[in-house]
């Protein structure tokens, strides 16, 4: 018998209870502390911070924790504390040029101003599980090299402005006529999406977008969908600082220090109706420490470039509205996951159609079957 | 305004945290909401664009109709949230606390009482009335998204109101089926220019809209769009002359109050193909149960029963 269901409000008190007790698991276990996430989960940090798209470790981490670990979970609950926050303003450009390199590597230069350098990579470690890790092992600190004077001062261009001087590279972007001021880049957060989009909106987009998702449609570019013979002109990963213009005191002021990974992808372009042959780029940039997130979003940027370029438009990668209007993983797994909701008032004109066609069709499929009976007979 | 300030310093006091400002969303991101509304009100039935914020609630769970109701609601408004026509769905439970905690508000079961309804797929069986405010959540606010996926697309034909496609596509589902085979989110003509979406109402409630004398405001918040239609305005169903717009009817009326004429949900009792018809709207089929109407499987009459066979036995 139908017993009007109630207590929705209870139910989903005890939920949240029993949410609470699993998150915390086993009580004879220590708690996980905010910094240990920090310290020692900083990839995962920093991936909560990049498409959360909020600069603050600590709370990142405490995302992290209050979710579990489920990273997209923890994302969500960084945006939705972020989108409260007033806006201030603006900082100025950050200059990647003047980073405090960590990594640098360029994969089309042996040899460069600079120097290659690996820092904290995975690359070339043999993926094989660590036994010692398993236990609280002494890990030694780092050794550090002491680089003479003379390296230790030399600049770090960007690989782009080093192949740029040739003239065999687009430029960054257009410069302003008349040397003008640059145009204001406009604000992703404050202003509803609209397509065609400019530039430096998507890639905001991309910034933020899920790296599971980029990092399939940039793959998508390398397998043919979409061609655009990459190649990593650089990726650096280091910190730089954040200058905010003073209108008091008429000159910018640092206000921090931020790491980011930005990677130029150099792509051969064989030229067009409009542009003539030469090397154009796709550009990632990224919170934290995320190589995979930074290519991606290079590749995704220069397939996205395909109108601007003047290139057929034929792959899902280049197609600015399927891939930006689906990568933002806050959006897709709220809509995806809101399946879950009641739709039985949806579902009840649903059955009710399917009723009366099935009605219908059995009805002509009978009709049809006397019709056959009545011929054999005769 | 006073009100609002006073009520963010209770909340600073006793958590100095995180603050938030009443009803969640700060005054620039209402103001900016609100301008896209009545941009919606002036311009009946087209999708403003607006810069939807995210919310504490996942998209797809109501941020639209949440960032709506968050920005018009005031200190003594009385909000009523309802899913499925009911209020105590999990969801619309949620949602209530959500505003009962955000901006402590009244909150309320009565369709009569309530000055704001936030709803997701109905509208009340209760007809409303004048000063009242009917707040839909949309998923998808485009009612042409599924014969043209691209906005940049359906944009276009809005504006030069091409809507041929939609034409065509209830056309062919009268030459292919035999009648129009869209149930639930039936497309409408507001005062004869733009074609909306309903949001997933059945094509039941269609004719609630038409010449309400309550504001009508949908919000679809991983879309970035809002619209509305002000009271007393034309909202037709889409048909033709030799196939008119007909909504769905029941064979058998409300099994707990005995209701006709109202929309209801199937509850499957037994896995046999045993099965009963109630309210969808909770309120309505709880009031008419308040004024002693009965239906067949109304549990009171059913203990009635049993009570009576149990007298009867004991006689024995």
């Amino acid at each position: 018998m139908y017993v009007a269901v109630k207590g929705g409000e209870a139910a989903i008190k005890a939920a949240h209870e029993l949410l609470a007790d699993r998150r915390r698991g086993d009580r004879s276990l220590p708690s996980i502390t905010l910094d240990q996430i920090t310290e020692q989960l900083a990839l995962a940090v920093d991936r909560v911070m990049s498409e959360g798209a909020l600069y603050d470790r600590e709370l990142a981490s405490l995302a992290i924790k209050q979710a579990r670990g489920d990273m997209i979970e923890a994302i969500f609950l960084l945006r939705a504390y972020r989108t409260t926050l007033p806006r201030l303003g603006y900082s100025k450009p950050v200059d990647t040029a003047k980073m405090k390199i960590e990594r640098r590597i360029s994969a089309t230069f042996k040899d460069l101003p600079g120097g290659q350098i690996l820092g904290p990579t995975f690359d070339y470690t043999h993926r094989l599980l660590d036994p010692s890790l398993a236990s609280d092992e002494q890990v030694p600190e780092a050794s550090e090299a002491d680089i003479g004077g003379e390296m230790a001062d030399e600049a770090m261009p960007r690989v782009s402005d080093l192949i740029a001087g040739e003239g065999l590279i687009e430029a960054d972007s257009q410069p302003p006529e008349d040397n003008g001021e640059w145009p204001e880049p406009g604000d992703l957060t404050r202003k509803p999406r609209q397509f065609p989009m400019s530039r430096d909106l998507r890639l905001q987009a991309l910034s933020r977008g899920d790296e599971g998702f980029l990092l399939s449609m940039g793959y998508s570019t390398q397998r043919g969908f979409g061609t655009s013979h990459p190649f990593a002109g650089e990726i650096r990963i280091g910190e730089v600082e954040v200058e905010v213009d003073m209108p008091e005191l008429g000159f910018a002021v640092s206000i921090g220090r931020i790491q980011v990974s930005e990677c130029q992808m150099v792509n051969k372009f064989k030229g067009s109706k409009s542009s003539s042959p030469k090397f154009t780029r796709g550009y990632g940039l990224v919170f934290g420490q995320s190589e995979r997130k930074a290519m991606s979003m290079a590749l995704c940027d220069r397939a996205l470039r395909a109108r601007e370029l003047d290139e057929d438009i034929y792959a899902p990668a280049q197609d600015e509205e399927f891939v930006i209007s689906h990568s933002d993983n806050v959006q897709a797994t709220g809509f995806v996951e809101h399946l879950k909701l009641p739709h039985y008032v949806d579902f009840q004109a649903e059955l009710g159609l399917v009723r009366k066609m099935q009605a219908e069709f059995n009805e002509r499929f009978a009709a049809v079957d006397d019709d056959g009976d009545q011929e054999a007979a005769q | 305004m006073t009100m609002t300030t006073a009520l963010c310093d209770d909340m600073s006091a006793t958590d100095n945290i995180a603050r938030y400002n009443f009803a969640y969303l700060d005054e620039q991101t209402k103001r900016m909401i609100r301008r896209a509304i009545l941009k919606g009100i002036a311009i009946p039935g087209y999708q403003v664009p607006f810069a939807s914020r995210e919310m504490p609630m996942p998209y797809g769970w109501g941020t639209g109709g949440v960032q709506v109701t968050a920005s018009i609601i005031g200190p003594d408004d009385i909000l009523k949230v309802i899913d499925q026509g009911a209020d105590d769905t999990t969801n619309a439970v949620s949602i209530r606390a959500f505003f009962a905690k955000m901006a402590e508000v009244e909150t309320t079961t009565d369709t009569t009482k309530a000055s704001i309804i936030q709803t997701r797929h109905r509208i009340p069986e209760t007809k409303l009335e004048e000063g009242q405010i009917i707040v839909f959540q949309v998923p998808i606010p485009e009612p042409l998204r599924f014969l043209e996926p691209r906005e940049t697309e359906t944009r276009k034909m809005h504006a030069v109101e091409d809507y041929g496609l939609m034409h065509v596509k209830l056309y062919e589902d009268i030459a292919q089926k035999g009648h129009i085979a869209t149930n639930y989110a039936y497309p409408v003509k507001v005062k004869g220019r733009y074609i909306m979406d309903p949001s997933p109402t059945p094509k039941f409630d269609n004719p609630k809209m038409h010449m309400s004398e309550a504001l009508q405001l949908y919000g679809a918040g991983r879309e970035m769009r809002i619209y509305a239609i002000p009271p007393h305005t034309e909202v037709v169903s889409l048909d033709f002359e030799d196939y008119p717009f007909e909504v769905q009817t029941f064979k058998e009326p409300c099994a707990l109050c005995g209701g006709t004429g109202v929309y209801l949900d199937e509850v499957i009792l037994d896995d046999a193909g045993g099965h009963m018809f109630v309210c969808s709207d909770s309120n309505y089929c709880e009031d008419r149960r308040a004024n002693g109407h009965r239906g067949a499987l109304s549990p009171d009459i059913l203990d009635e029963d049993t009570a009576e066979q149990q007298r009867e036995g004991t006689d024995r």
